[in-house]
């Protein structure tokens, strides 16, 4: 990318406003990339396996019997109630 | 003409209260006789559901005494679980916990297996989330 406006004398700007100029040594993206690599060689990546088996939450169960919990003794005075159909 | 009205106020609560007794009990009513003997039986049970179920061979007579009692039973859950803010399958669920714990000796009960069981001494075997 070059920008002649931001250069009257010079060549073309290659480099943006606040992007920092890096020339007579090894690029931004360069040193980047090499660490990305020097830290994959060196095992400094965490690598996460996607599991075999959906994981599901039962938590189907543990609501289902809070709530028996909580009806019990209405329903056990429903029963009491209803005598001829229990 | 004071007595007269006062024995006849002693004679209309008296009244009032039998009445009231009588409407009490049928709240309380009994089991219907033919109900009664199917339990004693064995040829109906106690589901998990919350209803009752015929075990063994079904007869049209047992399956309209089962599908009369389950129908009355199902609107009487449907009522109660809605003023408890629970669905009717929770309502009946516990209720059939319930109804399974209060079986007396002889009768018959579904186990969480879904097998049929006889009733003995011992607790019935029941779903895990069923309360003590």
């Amino acid at each position: 990318m070059k920008l002649p406006q931001l250069t009257l004398k010079g060549a073309g700007a290659t480099f943006l406003p606040m992007q920092e100029n890096t020339s007579g040594f090894i690029g931004g993206r360069w040193m980047a990339a090499i660490a990305m690599a020097g830290t994959a060689f060196l095992g400094g990546c965490i690598t996460v396996n996607a599991p075999d088996k959906p994981i599901v939450i039962e938590l189907n169960i543990n609501i289902r019997q809070e709530v028996i919990y909580r009806l019990a003794e209405d329903a056990g005075n429903t029963i009491e109630e209803n005598a001829d159909i229990f | 003409m004071n007595t007269t009205l006062i024995r006849r106020t002693i004679f209309g609560l008296a009244a009032g209260a039998l009445a009231a007794g009588g409407l009490g009990s049928a709240a309380y009513a009994q089991r219907d006789p033919a109900y009664d003997a199917a339990r004693s039986a064995g040829k109906v049970g106690e589901k998990m559901d919350g209803y009752l179920g015929i075990v063994g061979a079904e007869s049209p007579d047992l399956r309209r005494l089962v599908n009369d009692i389950n129908i009355k039973r199902r609107a009487v859950y449907a009522e109660k679980a809605q003023a408890a803010n629970a669905t009717l399958e929770e309502y009946a669920l516990t209720a059939g916990c319930l109804a399974i714990a209060r079986t007396v000796p002889g009768e018959k009960y579904q186990a969480p297996d879904g097998t049929w069981q006889t009733r003995t001494s011992a607790p019935p075997l029941r779903d895990s989330r069923c309360p003590a």
